[in-house]
């Protein structure tokens, strides 16, 4: 077992770092501050291959691994929260798109998305289902060669600003097995955007409610069988878990190292803040913590390549684990910059008020829990370790 | 056209660097290395000259241990063609590299060396000099600016006074300055194609060259720490002091 990254893995970090530094850190407060979605440096992004760095290569994807892409999320969230979630959204939607289209949406629409000149929404939750996301009730009807979608998709990220929106709608009957995955172009007749929603934190990028009234959509668009959508969106969150629980990760490792250099510099009492051993013990905690997430997260990855049986839990329990450290690390920063930690002059508050969200978001941290108990209390579980 | 970029692996310029306790050089154990930054704008310079049309072939060079193959791997990330390490555990002086490099360009046979003014650890700035000595062609150091016309190097140089542009015949050797250009990100697909370029490796042995050491470190100290500012009253008094004092205006 080699925990060191390769020597390919390290080139990768390498350059999200200086992408980070450069093109993401000096503008996240200001995208923040003006709610500014970047798509010309997601664009950048993905001339760097950011934008499909999982999908597979006969569309034009990278084809590289999930752990690959973490290790690569990291680095770009240490940069910008939100934009490095946007991008793991888009990587997720394109990855589906790429996986399970059909070769006139792969053709369609891959050589753009890969690239990052045009961007991608998922849309799986509604207003009256969110954790239980099986009883969303968005229809697409057969209607001769076309689909007629009708209903609403809640807290779209990137929704009004996006080109291609991946939506989860009902088929066939009640439950998951009723469900389908279509790609819908973003500026079909009928798509009707919200109001901008107003959020604690994720500003750079718009969050909006997406109606459809009678959208049409070829058949061809439909991604996969009928029927399969539900599996698709599983298959896809536990990818999205990953890259979540990353961003949260990378955030952290941000605020872990501005803490530290306040500690060295800020003086109190006559002494450096670093030589107070209560700050010590919670500077250590958080480093400690934060591996911790951080080597979770590197297990699940690993497990979803490997494709093991229980991908999933360990998805779950690294989504869990490390968006509830990575807050934690953030907050603790935050009070060890005291006052300074509050005001905007300094990145703290923001990357607090960012990474609450990935507690919520890509099912709950409640929802990790049941997924986790659920399979652990089922015989057919395999061995978790 | 070919161009030959010699690169050197040095410690990471954002990094802090300590000295070793017994005063003997500085410590870069657990230290991030880098290509240094004039090297790296260097082989950005020969990849834009290769996408322009105007050379064929970018070949980099690095003198060092099997580690420096980590930067050789990044120069070729960014663009260029293929490596060559000249394998060693000494640490050459420039002179000395300055003769390696000499064999490697006779080997090579290169239109152009376009190599970085200094490197940020010794900061020397003499190898690209004694390379142009040692294999009597024309040097222009401190580039802002390359153009290549037909036969001919056009290299505008920053000097004290300004710019000063001189026209070489190839081959020839181009240092290169901070304002060159800004060298671009290594690409994920460019990092991946770069496993496959290939990296010969070669030894000072084989080149025929004996590294000498006729330089001898004495001590290395920390620079002496700035002591503390005074405070003045008022824009008179701080021009007082700049002319009296500090004497700089």
């Amino acid at each position: 077992m080699n925990f060191n990254l390769s020597q390919d893995q390290q080139m990768f970090a390498e350059t999200a770092k200086q992408f980070a530094d450069q093109e993401l850190a000096p503008h996240a407060a200001r995208w923040d501050q003006e709610h500014i979605f970047p798509k010309d440096v997601m664009a950048q992004a993905g001339e760097l291959g950011f934008c499909a760095i999982y999908a597979p290569e006969e569309a034009g994807g990278l084809g590289l691994s999930r752990l690959d892409a973490a290790i690569i999320f990291e680095q770009l969230a240490g940069g910008c929260t939100a934009t490095t979630a946007m991008l793991t959204i888009h990587n997720m939607a394109t990855w589906m798109v790429a996986t399970w289209g059909t070769s006139t949406v792969v053709e369609q629409w891959c050589p753009t998305l890969t690239t990052g000149q045009q961007l991608a929404s998922y849309c799986l939750t509604e207003p009256g289902s969110g954790s239980d996301a099986a009883s969303l009730t968005t229809s697409a009807k057969r209607d001769g060669d076309d689909y007629v979608i009708n209903g609403s998709k809640m807290f779209i990220s990137g929704a009004g600003e996006t080109d291609l929106l991946v939506v989860m709608v009902r088929t066939g009957g009640a439950g998951p097995k009723g469900i389908s995955a279509i790609a819908v172009p973003a500026d079909s007749q009928g798509i009707h955007y919200g109001k901008a929603e107003e959020k604690l934190g994720w500003n750079a990028q718009p969050t909006r409610l997406v109606t459809f009234e009678n959208v049409r959509v070829p058949v061809a668009n439909l991604l996969g069988e009928e029927g399969q959508g539900f599996s698709m969106a599983m298959k896809g969150l536990d990818g999205g878990r990953i890259n979540i629980a990353t961003c949260s990760v990378g955030t952290a490792q941000a605020a872990l190292d501005a803490a530290k250099e306040y500690m060295l510099e800020r003086q109190q009492f006559g002494r450096p803040l670093a030589q107070f051993q209560a700050l010590q013990f919670k500077l250590a905690d958080m480093a400690t913590e934060l591996v911790a997430a951080r080597q979770m997260i590197r297990l699940a990855a690993f497990k979803l390549d490997q494709d093991d049986s229980e991908k999933t839990v360990y998805c779950a329990m690294a989504k869990r684990f490390a968006t509830d450290v990575g807050f934690t690390v953030c907050d603790q920063a935050l009070q060890i910059f005291g006052g300074y930690g509050y005001i905007k002059e300094y990145p703290l508050e923001r990357y607090f008020r960012d990474v609450r969200v990935h507690q919520i978001l890509e099912g709950t941290n409640e929802i990790m829990r049941v997924i986790i108990a659920r399979r652990l209390l089922d015989e057919a579980c395999g061995e978790i370790t | 056209m070919k161009i030959l970029v010699p690169i050197k692996r040095v410690v990471d310029y954002n990094v802090k660097v300590r000295v070793k306790s017994d005063n003997t050089d500085v410590d870069l154990s657990n230290l991030k290395m880098s290509i240094n930054p004039f090297c790296e704008i260097a082989v950005e310079e020969a990849v834009r000259l290769k996408e322009a049309g105007v050379a064929s072939e970018v070949v980099v060079v690095s003198v060092g241990d099997k580690a420096c193959q980590e930067q050789i791997r990044t120069a070729l990330a960014l663009g260029a063609d293929r490596g060559i390490q000249v394998d060693t555990d000494q640490k050459p002086l420039p002179l000395s590299i300055a003769k390696l490099l000499h064999k490697v360009v006779e080997q090579e046979d290169p239109s152009i060396v376009l190599l970085g003014k200094q490197t940020i650890d010794g900061d020397n700035n003499q190898t690209g000099q004694m390379l142009a000595a040692l294999a009597g062609m024309g040097q222009g150091t401190f580039a802002s600016e390359l153009k290549i016309d037909g036969d001919k190097a056009l290299v505008t140089r920053e000097v004290d006074g300004g710019l000063v542009t001189v026209a070489l015949s190839l081959p020839a050797v181009v240092t290169t300055d901070l304002r060159l250009n800004e060298p671009r990100y290594a690409s994920l697909p460019n990092i991946m194609k770069a496993k496959r370029k290939p990296i010969t490796v070669t030894t000072p042995e084989e080149l025929g060259v004996t590294i000498e050491s006729t330089v001898e470190v004495l001590k290395v100290e920390s620079p002496a720490s700035r002591s503390a500012g005074v405070m003045v009253d008022s824009v008179e008094q701080l021009i007082e002091k700049l002319k009296t004092e500090a004497k700089v205006i």
